[in-house]
């Protein structure tokens, strides 16, 4: 039956799953319902999440090794004083180029992607709520990194560090096209983000399985939220002032000028204002992902759960009202300074209460050291000092002085990867059976846990002590006989190990493809609903979409998980609920494949990228945009009738 | 902060401490040792409370049965509650301690510029300081370029402004660090405390040559700067012999005067250090080369090998003219 000829059938009669309708017969009939059409273009044409997801992150952590192998780089730099390995304009555009992929097309996408990819599985649900929007996020997204990475491979790749500070940025100092093509990068990643967050919330808010309450989610999904819900409050001003740098640099206005009474510091106001939030965008997910190893690997549920999510939401707030932690040098007024300084420390508080339900949680359970958490593990020990640093450069003071220094390199680095990187292996490893039917190496995976952990702390921890030493950040080299050797040296040795455990980090995941063992639905005997389906999870997530009545359906209720009968089988549909208590509330058809979102994505990109040499781009480009725009969203639905109610 | 034991050999070893946060030489650097003190012990004393507490939490139960017990994951002991309380009273008690020792310190250093009895401007160009000691009297005012000289234990107002981009200046061994912003003036206040050589540096990111943009701080008695204030309101020397004659011609007849300014001799330009004084500096090129006869060489025959990306071009000197340049460059004591 065609599509066409089944929305002529009477509701009553289209096939739906239940009693009558299960095992194979309903995977055969679901599979080809939710399957992608056949080659290259059907590849290209999914929107399953699982593929996006996917693709999210195998591209972030192909930027991760591309940035971590610029990182290499500096560090050799850096090894010994006066060094001459690389010229002061190279150094320039490869530490640039170092925390723009690692902020923008690394930290902040994986996140994503591992929340596109988990969460409509910790939901009990098929698909997100825009899938096309999300296929269209990806798109963006590696648009705008191939933009990036095309760039500085032909040598007009930005230089003028990832903040891009104007003046120096702006027209009269950063002649050429590249802090363009770094600003047009940045577009192209709000939209992806932006889009990838609408998709999320919608998501959480109205496709819970029935009966998980907001108060039932997973943490995980928690922190989901309140990092969308951050990307969606802080992406708008970053738009905003790349939009203005861009005008400023493409057609004469003068926003950033000093000259022209224009505002250098408004550029770092609206940057912060984004870039501060940023961190806990990519930090929050990463506090989900260690509640959640916690919990398994503790066999108990998380001790304190309101706690934890009140800490997520109250980060998220806080988040908002930071950003001029970063600008204490810039001779704003003092009295000023003394509020930025009370509030960047209060954050502590909820990131404290946040490892007391850690420690606790382990404490009354019994963990058991796998690799996961041992990565949580070594996340704690790490991540608290980067916060506590961050303590320090809260005060003014103290800020004055370590500000722009290597403490503060060693701070963030301590926060990111520590933070957020440790607990991303660990979820991971943790995830990875779930996503490819297979368990990683445990032994390897030891291993590379081990290398990265005291490697991280060798390549980190000196750098405290060579900005306390004088040594300022974004330096291409540094004199002998200042005391700089010695910690340099140190930090180069410790990056090598790093690189080396995260290339075993990286066979692991290769190897363990093919050869890992075979996993059953749930290998870590965890409680979320992930693990309801089995490993990988069918194109359709779940046969028939359960139902829960805890926090931990699968330890509550185990095989017997109670499920909804109902849905249409020869049509994609989801269900969805209400928001706060999520009880059943409507049926809704999920968007089928298609191409469109992906000519969408080319079509915007080639507007974006033309409009760096022709302001003119901008109005010619529109054209195809809303060409394919227009096919994306052509309606095709016939008007609904009344269905039966789903049981 | 685990290892906070280990920093101590590192200082001790390490620098020759011209440009080090632990020197502590002026006051407000004296304060942030202080406060920095203060912020470790507390730190540190949070960090081992965390790092116990995830060791025994994970030592306690590590070999109990590995089975789920279904009724029992979601209870908690009694003392999670109470500890609970404390940890939160602990986080609350300390940022609220720390967040004070922070005001007190930044009202201590807004005192310390609160009369200012010497006052300078720091013009930073890329990559580049220009410094100008004002005086109402016209004829007192002294400009130098990459190098500052401050009495001790006299309080000093520094006015802050950019040619081009944002920079910031710092000396850490006196006071943390303020940023220098086209279209905007800033200050810093400076109480030098100690006699001797510093180093400050750039610190915020400028350009190509962001990492060569340092600046050097003699702090003397008062004595020795009058002598040196003194020194600086001279115009140069007249060159005194025939090779530094064809130095001096060349300088103020070909392409060095138009940008740079030597007091006393038709070479006038304002876009460059002045140099009137050059000879008497320790570095060459804002702290990128130590002053002496070689460097001095190799910095005016290819200032684009030593210093790529600089603003000062690179001329095709003939053997003859660079021996004379220097030559003459160097009598500007």
């Amino acid at each position: 039956m065609t599509p066409a000829e089944r929305a002529k059938q009477p509701p009553a009669k289209v096939p739906r799953d239940g009693p009558d309708l299960t095992g194979p017969e309903l995977h055969e009939k679901l599979e080809a319902t939710w399957e992608n059409p056949p080659g290259f273009i059907g590849w290209l044409s999914s929107v399953d999440h699982k593929d996006i997801g996917r693709r999210y992150i195998v591209t972030a952590l192909v930027f991760l090794a591309l940035a971590g192998a610029l990182a290499i780089a500096m560090r050799l730099q850096l090894s010994k004083p006066d060094n001459d390995l690389i010229g002061a304009a190279r150094y320039n555009e490869i530490f640039t180029m170092h925390g723009t992929t690692m902020m923008f097309l690394f930290a902040v996408p994986v996140m994503q992607g591992m929340q596109v990819y988990l969460t409509p599985l910790m939901l009990g649900t098929r698909n997100t709520a825009f899938p096309r929007l999300n296929a269209f996020s990806y798109w963006m997204y590696l648009a705008g990194g191939a933009l990036l990475w095309v760039a500085f491979v032909l040598n007009i790749g930005p230089d003028m560090g990832w903040f891009a500070y104007p003046p120096l940025s702006g027209p009269q100092y950063g002649v050429g096209k590249r802090v363009d093509m770094w600003a047009q990068m940045i577009t192209f990643t709000e939209v992806a983000a932006l889009a990838a967050a609408v998709s999320l919330v919608a998501t959480i808010l109205k496709q819970k399985a029935p009966g998980m309450g907001l108060a039932r989610m997973p943490i995980f999904v928690w922190a989901t939220l309140v990092t969308s819900l951050m990307v969606i409050f802080s992406m708008p001003s970053v738009a905003l002032a790349s939009g203005m740098l861009l005008s400023d640099r493409l057609v004469g206005t003068q926003f950033y000028n000093p000259v022209e009474r224009g505002d250098a510091l408004l550029w770092q106001h609206l940057f912060w204002f984004f870039g501060h939030p940023e961190v806990y965008i990519i930090f929050l997910p990463a506090t989900g992902f260690v509640s959640e190893i916690v919990a398994t690997f503790s066999r108990r549920t998380i001790v304190g759960y309101p706690i934890v999510v009140m800490s997520l939401v109250a980060t998220g707030i806080l988040a908002f009202g930071l950003w001029v932690h970063h600008m204490f040098a810039t001779g704003l007024p003092r009295i000023g300074y003394s509020f930025y300084t009370a509030a960047s420390m209060s954050v502590s508080i909820p990131t404290g209460l946040q490892i007391f339900c850690w420690i606790a949680t382990l404490w009354e359970g019994r963990p058991r050291l796998q690799v996961p958490l041992l990565y949580v593990i070594g996340f704690i020990f790490t991540f608290v000092i980067g916060g506590l640093t961050g303590v320090m450069i809260a005060a003014v003071p103290l800020d004055l002085q370590l500000h722009d220094t290597y403490f503060i390199v060693a701070h963030f680095h301590y926060v990111l990867i520590g933070g957020a990187v440790f607990p991303l292996l660990g979820a991971i490893t943790y995830w990875y059976p779930k996503a490819t039917g297979r368990l990683m190496s445990d032994r390897l995976g030891k291993i590379s846990f081990w290398m990265i952990f005291l490697g991280f702390q060798l390549a980190f921890f000196p750098m405290h002590i060579a900005g306390i030493n004088g040594m300022p950040r974004r330096v291409y080299t540094y004199p002998a006989g200042m005391g700089l050797e010695l910690p340099n040296l140190l930090s180069t040795i410790g990056s090598l190990v790093v690189a080396v455990a995260v290339l075993l980090f990286v066979i692991n995941l290769v190897v363990s493809l093919r050869s890992g063992r075979k996993a059953e639905p749930n290998p870590w005997d965890a409680a979320s609903l992930e693990w309801a389906t089995s490993c990988a999870p069918p194109k359709y997530n779940f046969p028939h979409l359960p139902i829960v009545d805890s926090r931990t359906p699968l330890w509550d209720a185990g095989e017997k998980l109670p499920v909804v009968h109902g849905l249409r089988v020869e049509d994609r549909e989801v269900l969805l609920t209400t928001v706060m208590s999520a009880k059943p509330d409507l049926r809704e058809p999920s968007a089928e494949p298609s191409p469109w979102p992906f000519i969408a994505a080319l079509a915007t990109s080639a507007m974006f990228i033309s409009s760096i040499f022709s302001p003119w781009a901008v109005v010619f480009g529109t054209v195809p945009v809303a060409v394919a725009l227009t096919a994306w969203f052509w309606p095709k639905s016939p008007k609904p009738e009344r269905e039966p109610v789903i049981s | 902060m685990r290892r906070g034991g280990a920093i101590l050999p590192f200082f001790v070893t390490g620098c020759s401490g011209v440009q080090t946060m632990m020197g502590g030489e002026g006051a407000e650097g004296a304060n942030f040792i202080q406060l920095f003190t203060v912020f470790m012990i507390v730190c540190t004393v949070m960090y081992l409370i965390v790092a116990i507490a995830l060791i025994a939490a994970v030592w306690r139960r590590r070999n109990a049965a590995l089975t789920l017990d279904n009724r029992r994951h979601h209870e908690s002991s009694n003392a999670v509650r109470p500890a609970l309380i404390g940890w939160t009273a602990l986080i609350a008690v300390g940022l609220i301690g720390l967040t004070i020792a922070s005001f007190f310190t930044d009202r201590s250093n807004a005192a310390n510029g609160s009369n200012p009895q010497l006052s300078l401007t720091v013009t930073a160009n890329q990559w580049w300081w220009d410094v100008e000691y004002s005086s109402p009297d016209a004829s007192k005012t002294v400009r130098t370029a990459n190098e500052i000289h401050l009495p001790v234990g006299i309080p000093v107002e520094i006015k802050l402004k950019s040619n081009d981009v944002i920079h910031s200046f710092w000396i850490p061994n006196l006071a943390g660090k303020q940023d220098l912003i086209p279209g905007r003036e800033t200050d810093a206040q400076l109480l030098p405390r100690k006699t001797g050589l510093y180093r400050g540096q750039c610190a915020e990111f400028c350009g190509v040559q962001h990492a060569q943009m340092a600046l050097d701080i003699t702090v003397e008695s008062k004595a020795d700067f009058q002598r040196w204030y003194a020194a600086q309101l001279q115009p140069a020397p007249p060159p005194a012999n025939p090779l530094q004659r064809a130095g001096y011609n060349y300088f103020t007849t070909r392409e060095c005067g138009s940008c740079h300014n030597i007091s006393g001799t038709p070479a006038t330009g304002q876009v460059a250090p002045d140099l009137t004084h050059f000879a008497s500096r320790r570095s060459i090129a804002a702290g990128a080369l130590p002053m002496n006869t070689g460097n001095l060489y190799g910095w005016v025959a290819d200032p684009q090998s030593q210093k790529p990306g600089n603003r000062m071009p690179t001329v095709g000197l003939k053997a003859d003219d660079l021996h004379a340049l220097v030559a003459y460059l160097e009598t500007l004591k």
